[in-house]
C-alpha cells in the first residue's frame, strides 16, 4: 500500500507528466484556453490512460512475454491505444450520452497524445506489476489533469493582460509553463 | 533533380518543423538538454521519417483509404522498433540518454503529418527526400536549441567546455523549466519575424503538415494555441 502511494505521489506531482516529462504538450498548450474544456480534456485523459495502462499491462504480461515477442511492444501498444480510444468512444456514446457530450470531442485527440503511449512504456520499463501500472497510469493522468486545469485558470486570468505583441499566443503559455515547472520543483522535497 | 532540391529546401527552411510549423514539441523540449542529444534525436527521427515516407509512398495505392491512419502507424512503429534496436546495439550511450523518447517517435506528429500530407499522394523518390528534408530541418532545430541550453546551462558545447572558468552555469536551463523558457523565447522571436513580414505585406501563410488525427497538435502548433 505504501509503495502504491509512493508511485502515485511520484507520478502525479514529483515527475509531473507535462511539466517535467514533457509528454502531452500539444494538448496542454492547445486545449487550455478555458477551464471547462481543460477539465473535460483532463477527465478524458484520466479515463483513457487508466484503462489503457490496464490493458497494455495485461497484454504485455500474458501475451507478449510468454511468446517472447516483447520487442513488438511499441507496435502493439499504439494499436491497442488507437483501438481502445475508438472503442471507449463507442461505448460512452451508447451508454452515457451525458458523458459523451462532456468528453466526446476530446476522445479522438487522445490517440496522438504521447502521454498515453508514454505511460504504457514507462510501466514496462520500470517493471511495474499490473496493479502498480494502473496506479501509475491513473496518477500520471491526474497529474496531467491538475497541470492543464491550473494552466487554464492562469490563462483565463491573464487573458486581458497587456502582453507584448510577440508573446501573444503560445509563447506566453510556454512562459507560464516554465514558471509552473519551477513551482512543481517544490514537490521534489516530498521524496 | 530539381524536385529533390526543392523538397530538401522546403524541409530545411520554408517549412522547418521546429521553427516554422512548431511540430513535435515533446521531443523538442525533452531531449535538448545537450547538443549531442538534440543531434542524436534529430538524426534518429530523420532516418525513420525518410524510410517511413518512402514505404508509405510505395504502398499508397494498396492501402485502403478507410484504414490509412492505422496502416501508417504500423509502418512507422515498425521502423521505430528497427531503429531502436540499431541504436541499442551500436550507440548504447545515446540509447540510454534518449530512453523512452525513442519509442515515442511513433506519435511524433511530424511523421504522421508528412505521411498524410505528402507521402500518401506522391511517388517514392520525392517522398523519401521530403522526409529527409523535414528530418534534417528538425535536426537543425533540435541541435540549435540543444546548443543554447547546454551553453547557458552547463557552459559547454557538444560536451566540451567553451565558456571561461569565471562563468557560473545557470543549471535551470538544462532542467525542465529551461526547456519551456527557451522554446517560449524562440516562438516569440518567430512571431516577431512573422509580424515584420506581414507589415511588409509579404505572404506569410504557411501550410501546416499536420492533418486528421493530429488535430490537437495542429491547433496548438499551427495557430498558436487558439483552440
Amino acid at each position: 500500500m505504501r509503495e502504491l502511494l509512493m508511485i502515485a505521489v511520484g507520478a502525479a506531482f514529483i515527475n509531473n507528466v507535462v511539466l517535467s516529462q514533457f509528454l502531452g504538450i500539444c494538448a496542454f498548450v492547445g486545449v487550455s484556453k478555458k477551464t471547462e474544456t481543460a477539465a473535460g480534456m483532463g477527465a478524458a485523459v484520466v479515463f483513457v490512460i487508466t484503462i489503457s495502462s490496464l490493458i497494455a499491462g495485461v497484454i504485455y504480461k500474458y501475451i507478449l512475454t510468454p511468446f517472447d515477442v516483447t520487442y513488438l511492444q511499441t507496435i502493439v501498444f499504439i494499436l491497442v491505444i488507437a483501438a481502445l480510444v475508438q472503442f471507449v468512444e463507442m461505448v460512452v456514446k451508447k451508454y452515457s450520452m451525458s458523458l459523451y457530450n462532456a468528453l466526446g470531442v476530446y476522445l479522438p485527440l487522445i490517440t496522438t497524445n504521447c502521454a498515453v503511449l508514454g505511460v504504457a512504456l514507462i510501466n514496462v520499463t520500470k517493471n511495474y506489476s499490473i496493479l502498480e501500472g494502473v496506479v501509475n497510469g491513473f496518477a500520471t493522468a491526474v497529474g496531467f489533469l491538475i497541470a492543464i486545469v491550473l494552466m487554464a485558470g492562469i490563462r483565463e486570468k491573464t487573458e486581458y493582460n497587456d502582453i507584448p505583441e510577440s508573446f501573444k499566443g503560445s509563447p506566453i503559455v510556454l512562459l507560464t509553463a516554465c514558471l509552473m515547472a519551477i513551482a512543481f520543483f517544490g514537490f521534489s522535497g516530498l521524496k | 533533380m530539381n524536385k529533390i532540391a526543392e523538397r530538401l529546401y522546403n524541409g530545411l527552411v520554408k517549412e522547418n518543423p521546429t521553427f516554422v510549423l512548431m511540430l513535435g514539441m515533446c521531443p523538442t523540449l525533452a531531449v535538448t538538454t545537450s547538443a549531442v542529444n538534440g543531434l542524436g534525436m534529430g538524426l534518429t527521427t530523420t532516418v525513420i521519417l525518410a524510410l517511413s515516407n518512402a514505404m508509405i509512398a510505395a504502398l499508397r495505392k494498396i492501402i485502403p483509404n478507410g484504414v490509412r491512419m492505422p496502416a501508417f502507424i504500423v509502418v512507422v512503429a515498425s521502423f521505430v522498433t528497427i531503429v531502436q534496436f540499431l541504436l541499442q546495439g551500436y550507440v548504447p550511450a545515446l540509447y540510454e540518454s534518449l530512453g523512452i523518447y525513442i519509442p515515442l517517435i511513433v506519435v511524433n506528429c511530424i511523421i504522421l503529418g508528412r505521411a498524410e500530407a505528402y507521402a500518401s499522394m506522391n511517388p517514392v523518390i520525392p517522398s523519401f527526400f521530403d522526409g529527409l528534408g523535414m528530418g534534417l530541418g528538425f535536426t537543425v532545430g533540435l541541435t540549435c536549441i540543444g546548443i543554447v541550453r547546454e551553453l547557458v546551462g552547463a557552459g559547454k558545447a557538444f560536451g566540451a567546455r567553451v565558456m571561461p572558468d569565471a562563468y557560473e552555469p545557470m543549471t535551470i536551463f538544462i532542467l525542465a523549466p529551461g526547456a519551456f523558457l527557451v522554446l517560449s523565447m524562440l516562438t516569440a522571436l518567430q512571431n516577431r519575424v512573422k509580424r515584420r513580414m506581414e507589415m511588409k505585406g509579404q505572404e506569410t501563410k504557411i501550410g501546416t503538415g499536420c492533418t486528421g488525427s493530429c488535430a490537437s497538435c495542429h491547433e496548438s502548433c499551427g495557430k498558436g494555441g487558439e483552440a
